[in-house]
């Protein structure tokens, strides 16, 4: 990736981060932690991967996207306004009685969101029937899952898992957002599921590992999933809960808490000074 | 009815669905290992490629399911009723109700029916389960013809259907060219004292049980309600202002089956009309050969008849 992409994959970022927060401030509830998480791998999928077309969300050759871990919706949302499927100052309409922001993905009410989403475990085996309807069509797209880590406690991932390769869905790729902690604690208090690329490896998987918040080896994975052959991909993306806000990095309490007005105003001021370091003026 | 014919609707639902993958070519039916029981078996082996056996994880396959209809597929999901709509009830709410996506779960061996395998594999929850899910239509047929045409209709329909077919061989009512409409009753036979409301393999008890009123002076008319969700109210209230007495009769548990829903609807309109309702009495079942089982738990047509004349008695 030369400089400039990634200099402007990290102002989107940064925005998205914003819009994450503005949504769950106006909402006063919400999943920030895993948004700010997730922020980077989803963003850098729909600005530099996905082939999809915000003027027509429902473009039957378009990539697929699931939010397994539906409860980071801000982030999916913010990423969809910022690229173009609906205005940015919707955000602030998120969980309102009368929005297209549902609290979790629903893709009756969202432009852009290819599956609802939100019940743990679903999502990827929605992604799995995507990906199986691809195959069976003899089409290009690819599909990709975002899954949390604390999510791989659910049983439906691991029958997801074990389909998906016993039918050779290379065009599937499944990010594990591992930022490791859930609602009760760090997930391996709660009931671990490390080691986790072992785990996908025995499920007949092809595995990466990464930093969730390096573009370089987000694209490298990315790039890795699609060239390789016959398995499915599972990049398990190693990240910092609440990333990009400094009060709420690593934090349980962050999962699923808004902010109040002077800890938003301290999230927007930090987020604002990293968007001037990068030479942008909000 | 045609004499003696007795044809299961699993296999209804197995030949329909050949039949249908012949004329759509996007038409995909997945199982969950057991499609030598369901007869999805017959698909399988006339279109093998688009036949997807996700083994035993039901939960997977009815998200599979609903994954691969928003590529534009029109997906049947096969398994037991108790996997269907118990197991994998939440899957079947949030992923195939709530997105409203064009799947069709073919539950067979659903009740008492199912026999020698006992209360584990006995599912009467399933209608009232799935009843709860805003925009679910549900299906129970009768006999082979009705399986047919009703699996036909599904195929036709936009948006999530529960089909519910039996294991056991059940007596053949309809003519294979039997018009099937989803969300219409259809009247059987006329009566004046009480109307008997039935679905699926009840309808056959129902018509007998018709023959046992008459041999004692009374009239009964019969309904045959195969689709429960949405259910036929005009019809319902219809019955209820002509016989002024209602019975229903379902192979299903008497809470939030075809019972709760005509009684539902007789009682939204201040109706006095009584209802009363024949099916599994808020028990388990056990196991032993259908035959023995239906009467056991009432499910025949000497229950209704019995039924039929409480139901007359409690007339104002």
């Amino acid at each position: 990736m030369d400089a400039a992409a990634k200099k402007q994959l990290k102002i989107t970022t940064c925005k998205v981060r914003m819009g994450i927060i503005e949504s769950v401030y106006n909402a006063k509830s919400g999943h920030p932690g895993g948004s700010l998480s997730s922020a980077d791998i989803v963003t850098y999928l729909y600005f530099n991967k996905m082939n999809v077309d915000p003027l027509n969300s429902q473009w039957e050759d378009r990539d697929r996207f699931v939010l397994s871990k539906g409860h980071v919706s801000p982030c999916l949302y913010s990423v969809l306004a910022h690229r173009g499927f609906f205005p940015v100052e919707e955000l602030k309409t998120f969980r309102k009685v009368e929005s297209r922001l549902q609290g979790h993905p629903s893709m009756r009410y969202t432009p852009g969101v290819d599956m609802s989403s939100g019940s743990l475990g679903q999502g990827i085996s929605t992604a799995v029937g995507m990906a199986l309807g691809a195959k069976l069509d003899g089409k290009k797209l690819r599909v990709y899952a975002v899954l949390g880590d604390g999510e791989l406690q659910e049983g439906q991932v691991w029958e997801a898992a074990m389909f998906a390769s016993a039918k050779g869905l290379d065009n599937l790729a499944a990010v594990i957002d591992n930022n490791n902690l859930q609602i009760d604690g760090s997930v391996a208090e709660v009931n671990s599921p490390y080691p986790i690329a072992e785990k996908f490896k025995a499920f007949g998987w092809n595995t990466v590992e990464i930093c969730a918040h390096s573009f370089d080896e987000i694209e490298v994975a990315f790039k890795a999933a699609e060239e390789f052959k016959g398995k499915p991909t599972a990049i398990i993306a190693q990240s910092t809960k609440g990333k990009g806000v400094s009060f709420m990095e690593n934090q349980c309490a962050w999962h699923g808490t808004a902010p109040d007005k002077e800890q938003y105003e301290q999230a927007m001021g930090e987020l604002r000074a990293a968007l001037e370091t990068l030479g942008v003026k909000d | 009815m045609a004499d003696n014919i007795k044809i299961a609707t699993r296999d209804s639902y197995g030949g329909a669905l050949v039949e249908l993958g012949a004329k759509n070519g996007r038409l995909v039916v997945l199982d969950a290992d057991l499609a030598a029981a369901t007869k999805t078996g017959a698909f399988k082996k006339a279109y093998p490629e688009r036949f997807f056996d996700a083994g035993i994880a039901e939960a997977n396959m009815m998200c599979i399911a609903g994954g691969l209809s928003t590529m534009g597929y029109t997906v049947f999901a096969s398994t037991f009723a108790m996997f269907a709509a118990g197991r994998a009830f939440e899957q079947v709410r949030n992923t195939i109700g709530y997105p409203r996506l064009n799947v069709k779960i073919g539950a067979t061996h659903a009740g008492i029916s199912v026999g020698e395998d006992g209360a584990s594999h006995q599912c009467c929850e399933d209608i009232a389960l799935m009843r709860t899910i805003p925009g679910m239509v549900i299906i129970n047929p009768a006999d082979d013809a009705e399986a047919r045409a009703a699996v036909f209709a599904a195929a036709e329909y936009e948006g999530p259907v529960y089909l519910r077919f039996g294991r056991l061989a059940v007596p053949v009512i309809f003519d294979s060219d039997y018009k099937f409409e989803i969300g219409k009753g259809v009247r059987l036979r006329d009566g004046g004292d009480v109307t008997i409301i039935a679905t699926g393999l009840m309808v056959a008890e129902a018509l007998a049980a018709r023959e046992l009123l008459q041999s004692e002076g009374i009239s009964a008319a019969v309904i045959n309600m195969a689709t429960i969700k949405p259910l036929d109210e005009e019809l319902v209230l219809e019955a209820a202002a002509q016989t002024g007495a209602i019975v229903t009769a379902e192979e299903h548990s008497v809470i939030g089956g075809l019972g709760s829903a005509v009684t539902e609807t007789v009682c939204k309109t201040g109706s006095s009309v009584p209802v009363l309702r024949v099916g599994v009495e808020d028990v388990f079942g056990r196991s032993g050969p259908a035959a023995e089982l239906l009467p056991l738990f009432g499910l025949d047509a000497a229950n209704i008849a019995r039924k039929a004349k409480e139901a007359i008695a409690l007339k104002k």
